[in-house]
């Protein structure tokens, strides 16, 4: 397929992990933007990295759709993976016309059923002659989404999907998202600044800055050190909405592994 | 008598030829502006002229090779430093000067510069025909062929990563197939005129498409109309023929920015 990526190389007896990163370094120019990142993927997983500007995510993203060759570590793809791609903002020229069916129709042109059913899907079905010019941000937002489920994806990978969206609109957005991948049973790795609604919304956070801070299930990583050096407290709201949704115990054990400290240690982070 | 030893037809043919590669072509030129680019390409083209003339190779294989040169090189040096318009308008105009000074240098070679830099449509004879059409039908069967492909890798490039597209490669595809455009227009418009053809009817089609694929469809339509109207037009006023086709397309161009404009107003 393209390079930078291993996608037939299946070691026998290996694990179902769909993306199997491990120890990837990528340089970008003369800047290392990620060291010994090592990271996987179940299947039906909702995986969020979070990370401050600058921190690598959408780096990581690019490199496992293959658009970055990483200059050390291993990148395994589950052979024959289907990745559904959103990319965090796609500018049109204004001289290309572009209808939404035509969008969702490349590069491989499907069954005008299945167009059809895919903006359904996004709750988009009325979108499909207008032209991509012409939508408001959340309605291009759910054009983008409708494109990468056409393949059936497996792996739904997701670089801030929601910005430009309002708070409403994002919230709506991410409910889609979990709705599709109770449908579709996919996995999905995104990528996102809304932490609060982010944490809510996933099985598991990585803590990226260059390298994985800290990961874990998102209570775990919301008091983890590391995160808190990262983000400052300021979330310690967002945290309690999170707990307050979510009525489960906080004390997860270390099921999570927040092994180094670059922050100063909290002993009394909680 | 055949139908070809008219100069007329001849001239006709080839006109519609070009038009028939250079505008879907123009599309892309246009939607990735890239229409710097290819000038910068084309303007490198009269080097390419003058080396095919020393080394006493066909103007088609010269041309077509410093076209190329140039195309790598453009995208060696972006960004390196300078801004693109910059590096472009440095590249374009030294490539012109270079090859006005390696023409110059071709002593014992009698060489029309007019007719390089503006064309000689009225000279086409039938191998030129042949280069035009064939060089032509590679530029329309390259491009249907990578359509999908050049479009989604033109819309972004990570969503052509993801869908196992490299843009790289299509990148490529686009500057070989302006090359070819450039080495066989050059005999229609000369290479001062070729971005005209290039983008002039992609521009003009812009306002009346609803998709790539029409939009690609009425710039074409656009490009033939006016090489047949631009060679008719110069028959009958005697002025230069491939400037007088780029003034046809300019022509239509206006008409179609005066209708997008009524059409807002209304």
């Amino acid at each position: 397929m393209s390079d930078g990526r291993v996608g037939d190389t299946a070691e026998p007896g290996a694990h179902m992990s769909l993306v199997d990163a491990k120890g990837l370094s990528v340089r970008l120019g003369r800047q290392m933007v990620l060291s010994n990142v090592s990271l996987a993927i179940q299947p039906g997983e909702i995986v969020t990295i979070v990370g401050p500007n600058g921190s690598g995510k959408s780096t990581l993203l690019r490199s496992i759709i293959g658009a970055i060759r990483p200059e050390a570590g291993t990148l395994h793809l589950q052979p024959g993976l289907r990745i559904g791609y959103v990319p965090q903002k796609l500018q049109l020229d204004a001289t290309l016309p572009m209808t939404v069916a035509r969008f969702l129709a490349l590069p491989k042109r499907p069954s005008p059923g299945a167009i059809v059913a895919a903006l359904d899907e996004v709750g988009a079905g009325a979108l499909a002659r207008r032209q991509m010019a012409d939508l408001s941000g959340g309605q291009f937002q759910r054009v983008l989404l409708a494109r990468a489920l056409l393949g059936r994806p497996q792996l739904l990978i997701l670089d801030e999907a929601t910005q430009g969206l309002d708070q409403p609109g994002s919230a709506a957005f991410y409910a889609l998202i979990a709705d599709i991948r109770a449908r579709l049973e996919c996995a999905v790795l995104m990528v996102s600044h809304e932490l609060h609604v982010v944490m809510a919304a996933s099985d598991r956070v990585i803590c990226l800055n260059g390298h994985v801070c800290c990961e874990g299930a998102p209570a775990h990583v919301a008091s983890a050190p590391e995160y808190r050096a990262l983000f400052g407290s300021g979330t310690q709201g967002a945290l309690a909405l999170y707990r307050h949704d979510h009525d489960h115990a906080h004390d997860h054990g270390h099921d999570a592994d927040c092994g180094h400290d670059h922050a100063p240690k909290q002993e009394a982070a909680q | 008598m055949s139908l070809l030893d008219s100069f007329l037809i001849r001239a006709a043919l080839a006109g519609v030829g070009v038009a028939l590669a250079a505008a879907p072509l123009g599309c892309f030129v246009v939607w990735r502006r890239m229409a710097y680019f290819g000038e910068a390409t084309a303007h490198a083209a009269i080097l390419g002229v003058a080396l095919s003339l020393a080394l006493e190779l066909p103007v088609f294989a010269g041309v077509l090779a410093v076209a190329l040169i140039m195309a790598a090189l453009i995208s060696t040096l972006n960004g390196r430093g300078h801004s693109v318009d910059t590096l472009l308008g440095v590249l374009a105009h030294a490539a012109l000067a270079i090859g006005l000074v390696a023409v110059s240098f071709l002593q014992g070679v009698r060489i029309d510069l007019m007719a390089y830099l503006f064309g000689d449509i009225l000279a086409v004879g039938r191998t030129d025909l042949a280069v035009i059409w064939g060089g032509g039908a590679c530029v329309l069967g390259l491009l249907a062929w990578r359509w999908s492909a050049l479009l989604t890798a033109t819309l972004n490039p990570d969503l052509a990563y993801a869908s196992g597209i490299n843009p790289k490669r299509e990148e490529m595809v686009l500057t070989l197939a302006l090359a070819l455009v450039i080495a066989v227009a050059i005999k229609v418009v000369g290479v001062l005129l070729i971005a005209a053809l290039l983008i002039i009817p992609a521009a003009a089609a812009r306002p009346f498409a609803a998709t790539p694929e029409r939009m690609a469809v009425i710039a074409t339509a656009i490009g033939v109309v006016s090489a047949l109207g631009g060679l008719w037009v110069a028959y009958q006023s005697d002025t230069p023929t491939g400037p007088t086709i780029v003034c046809i397309a300019a022509v239509a161009f206006t008409v179609s920015s005066v209708v997008r404009g009524l059409r807002r107003l209304i």
